[in-house]
């Protein structure tokens, strides 16, 4: 759908090893602007790998990637690439457990706070008309994802499904050009499963994020996605529309078989 | 008195013109912050919506139906549509499918305002039944953005379309306004009555205003009041309060962020005056009781301890005699220890006067909130009669009646006991539906289909409704709700069917409520795994077998409904729910319904088995439908 469009983000050839491991093994991987990408595959297939090649936690033994056309060098570290432009979410809830919902979601806000400490300390001047536009750029988020009313709420105290949300949100008050989510819907019901789809698809729509994210909810994949990359065992064995995957006889063999016998 | 404008357009122009920019008509939680609009934004904002309706041809008594939470665009969009000439229908947005198709469809509305995407997507499924639906607007645009429909507008595009109507047509605005006469139709309130199709009540300008004023005065309110608007809108008691007292007193009507939000959002506005069904009232008095629980030691006993002696204080001002200097003393320590402080809390501390409404109320729970300091009255109304029948005046309060008529209102009991009044909120009539009208209207008087009588104080009190009180078998009289209430006023007890007419003795369903039952079995470390494993529990079973002997031993002072004691109880499986059927969505229990669908649950009650199978229909808010198995045990109670 987008050849002649360039790609947000391009992987070329990446490997990367863990010991003896192989996680993974020459892989290419395309992110073009405006479009959800699932990244599916087996559990050990190195989905989550990829995620934190992309966004600079781990370096790539072998391959490049390029952000926006640009090379990154060797030396950026992922404040750096989080400064480019890619947030993310987590597996595992990464939350400040003690931090109001608010709270946490205003530290998505940190890479674009430019007032020095010391103003910040005394709230004078500019730091104070920083703050009130940051937190309005929070209280949009909040809006967007309907928590007005935990916005207070320690997010130790929330319940599962509203922390993936503040987590989102998280992501989201970075108005990062790329977004990456590691399994947004993990552990949720029918109906917290439903609601995240439909922030995702929002940020998506309405927003104009780009999104790659890794779910293992094939429904939802189906869904939401407008492309699918399928990783196993370290190699991509498939790419392209929710379509093409379905009827891709290795994919079906590598995993979604696996699943129905 | 010609001075006075009677029209709901005029009133508006009126306080537009009358009050300064400085005065709050509406204010709106957004972005966590109020934003505030005075009656001339008020009006500006009716008028550019009301022009962009007449552009998209709206026209003379055209209805327009109304969903959403309480948002000012709503209230503005019902505006608009009045100063039209035209009739606002809103609707229950929790109402089903079924029911919504039903009244769109017989209002025969062609313009639709819904609140968001939630709202606007059921208009749209509703659009491919009902084709007389024509323009569906939306006030937040969020969802609905991939949506190309002619038909779909934003309400901020209808108000652009207005603006350029109006600098084409200057006067057009104050010409159409000046049409609208107080006779005229003002609103259609459909209500969804215990048996059969929702019925559309047709109510006129003249009757709102009139009812609100008479509200206002009998209280004395005026323009300073601050409210919170989070009651249906659909309902005619949020009708008259945020909207017709709103505008003709000119004061503040406050829209919470959230349905969630509410409870906090009030507490930063303080609210003066309140209008809240007991259901609002008994919530809030769980919550408070969940959280004294959780208090530290010190501070349990020192609320059990200022609760008391304010319920002894209470008492006597109720029954207008002096309260002993040492209970006065105390009262004065508790109020700055215990009630000011749980007032700020709840965000009540500034109100001047509260009703409860729509239901009884259990006179436990008034009394709780009258002895804390809160001016709470009782009030008796209905749709038909625009909430506008009896009410409690200052310093004649009973925690048993709904108080005497209100101003301008006559109320007399028929030979079979039922209430019936006249007054200016009596409505015109069912909407298309002439034999509903002659059966309830009956010589200028209104039947309430409420079986009461006045006290000796000359306050109504209603027992029931006229057509479920029945007999025992051996002739005692059998008020199923005013049983059922009793039982209800216990924190434990959601929702319970009495049955006996017809019947040896008295026996109960009962619905537990979840949240105070789960509560109060987690202190006790007892597990259980959904609401139908709860409710089966021999403890649970123990808690209600209490709360009913209390209820017996309030009966058993009653000369006549002492033979009434429950004799046995079953606690249901699932929850009494409107989409079920069961009680409608203003939680009153559809009895001959429930008769038949629980029919072998009843048999098991009389039948002297100890258990009984059941298998039940869940109908989802979608429509979907499970079914679910379970084994209920029977029990017995004792009687006094």
């Amino acid at each position: 759908m987008n050849e002649k469009k360039e790609p947000l983000l391009r992987a070329e050839n990446i490997s990367i090893s863990f010991g003896g491991l192989k996680a993974l093994n020459d892989v290419n991987l395309e992110i073009y602007p405006g479009e959800i990408l699932a990244i599916i595959g087996p559990n050990g297939a190195g989905k989550t790998t990829m995620l934190n090649i992309i966004n600079g936690f781990y370096k790539p033994d072998e391959g490049r990637i390029f952000f926006e056309g640009k090379k990154r060098t060797k030396r950026m570290k992922p404040d750096h690439i989080a400064a480019q432009g890619i947030a993310r979410t987590f597996q595992n809830l990464a939350l400040f457990r003690g931090m109001s919902a608010l709270g946490n979601i205003m530290m998505g806000r940190t890479m674009k706070m430019r007032a020095n400490l010391f103003s910040q300390a005394l709230y004078w001047g500019f730091s104070q008309k920083e703050e009130i536009e940051h937190r309005k750029a929070v209280e949009h988020i909040i809006d967007f994802l309907q928590i007005q009313n935990i916005r207070r709420t320690p997010a130790s105290m929330l319940p599962y499904g509203l922390q993936k949300r503040v987590e989102l949100g998280r992501a989201l008050a970075a108005e990062p050009k790329l977004l990456l989510l590691d399994e947004p819907m993990a552990g949720m019901n029918l109906e917290e499963k439903e609601d995240i789809a439909r922030y995702v698809l929002d940020a998506n729509e309405e927003l104009g994020y780009t999104i790659a994210l890794i779910e293992h909810d094939m429904g939802v994949v189906m869904d939401i996605c407008d492309r699918i990359a399928v990783l196993d065992f370290g190699h991509k064995i498939a790419e392209g529309t929710p379509e093409e995957i379905k009827s891709n006889q290795k994919v079906v063999k590598a995993y979604l078989g696996e699943a129905e016998n | 008195m010609s001075d006075i404008p009677l029209t709901f357009p005029h009133i508006l122009l009126e306080n537009a013109r009358k009050f300064p920019a400085s005065k709050i008509a509406m204010r709106e939680k957004n972005f966590g912050i109020w934003q505030s609009y005075s009656w001339q934004d008020y009006l500006d904002q009716v008028r550019d919506f009301a022009l962009g309706l007449v552009a998209l041809g709206f026209k003379k008594e055209e209805k327009m139906a109304i969903i959403g939470d309480n948002r000012p665009q709503l209230y503005w969009g019902m505006a608009a549509c009045q100063c039209l000439g035209g009739v606002p229908v809103p609707l229950y947005q929790d109402a089903i499918h079924k029911e919504l198709q039903y009244i769109v469809d017989h209002s025969e509305c062609r313009f639709a305002l819904a609140e968001d995407q939630e709202q606007a997507d059921k208009l749209m499924h509703l659009k491919e039944e009902v084709p007389r639906i024509e323009y569906i607007i939306y006030d937040d645009p969020r969802g609905l953005g991939n949506y190309k429909h002619d038909w779909l507008v934003a309400y901020t595009d209808v108000q652009e379309m207005g603006r350029k109507f109006d600098q084409e047509n200057p006067d057009y605005f104050i010409n159409v306004v000046n049409e609208v006469k107080p006779d005229d139709m003002s609103i259609i309130a459909y209500t969804s009555g215990t048996t059969g199709n929702p019925k559309g009540v047709m109510i006129t300008h003249r009757m709102i205003a009139d009812c609100s004023r008479g509200f206002l005065e009998w209280d004395n309110l005026d323009e300073t009041e601050e409210v919170m608007a989070y009651l249906p809108m659909a309902w005619i008691g949020d009708h008259i309060f945020s909207y017709g007292q709103a505008l003709t007193s000119g004061f503040t009507v406050n829209c919470p962020e959230s349905t969630d939000t509410t409870f906090h959002d009030q507490k930063e506005i303080g609210p003066t005056h309140v209008f809240a069904p007991p259901r609002i009232w008994e919530n809030i008095l769980t919550q408070i009781m969940i959280k004294i629980e959780d208090a530290a030691w010190i501070k349990q006993k020192a609320f059990h301890y200022f609760m008391k002696v304010a319920n002894r204080v209470e008492k006597k001002r109720i029954a207008n005699e002096s309260v002993p200097p040492v209970d006065q003393v105390l009262y004065a320590i508790g109020k700055i220890l215990i009630y000011a402080p749980l007032l700020d809390n709840l965000g009540m501390r500034k109100i001047k006067v509260a009703y409860t409404a729509g239901e009884a109320i259990g006179p436990e729970i008034f009394e709780f909130y009258r002895s804390l300091g809160i001016n709470l009255k009782q009030l008796y109304g209905m749709t038909e009669s625009c909430a506008y029948i009896s009410m409690q005046k200052d310093g004649d309060i009973d925690s048993e009646s709904v108080g005497p008529p209100a101003p301008g209102v006559e109320i007399k009991i028929s030979d079979s006991g039922e209430v019936m009044y006249k007054g200016p909120g009596n409505f015109i009539g069912y909407y298309k539906n002439p034999e509903a009208t002659a059966e309830t209207m009956v010589d200028g008087w209104l039947l309430s289909g409420d079986a009461g009588y006045m006290t000796k104080r000359g306050h109504l009190k209603i027992i029931d409704r006229a057509k479920d009180v029945s007999k025992l078998n051996n002739g005692t009289l059998f008020a199923p709700k005013y049983i059922e209430n009793k039982l209800k006023f216990s924190p434990y007890v959601k929702e319970s069917v009495a049955h006996g007419m017809s019947r040896d003795f008295v026996a109960v369903f009962i619905d537990i409520d979840y949240g105070a039952v789960a509560n109060w079995a987690e202190r006790r470390h007892i597990g259980f795994t959904s609401y139908t494993d709860l409710a089966q529990k021999p403890e649970i079973y123990d808690l209600i077998y209490n709360e009913i002997v209390r209820v017996n031993k309030s009966l058993s002072q009653d000369e006549q409904l002492k033979n009434s004691q429950i004799k046995r109880y079953l606690l249901l499986h699932k929850e009494l729910n409107p989409d079920d059927g069961e009680i409608t969505r203003t939680r009153k229990v559809r009895r001959r319904f429930v008769a038949e669908k629980y029919a072998t649950l009843i048999e098991a009650l009389y039948g002297g088995k100890d258990n009984v199978d059941v298998e039940a229909k869940v109908t989802y808010e979608d429509g979907r439908t499970t079914t679910m198995k379970a084994n209920l045990k029977v029990r017995d109670v004792e009687t006094y």
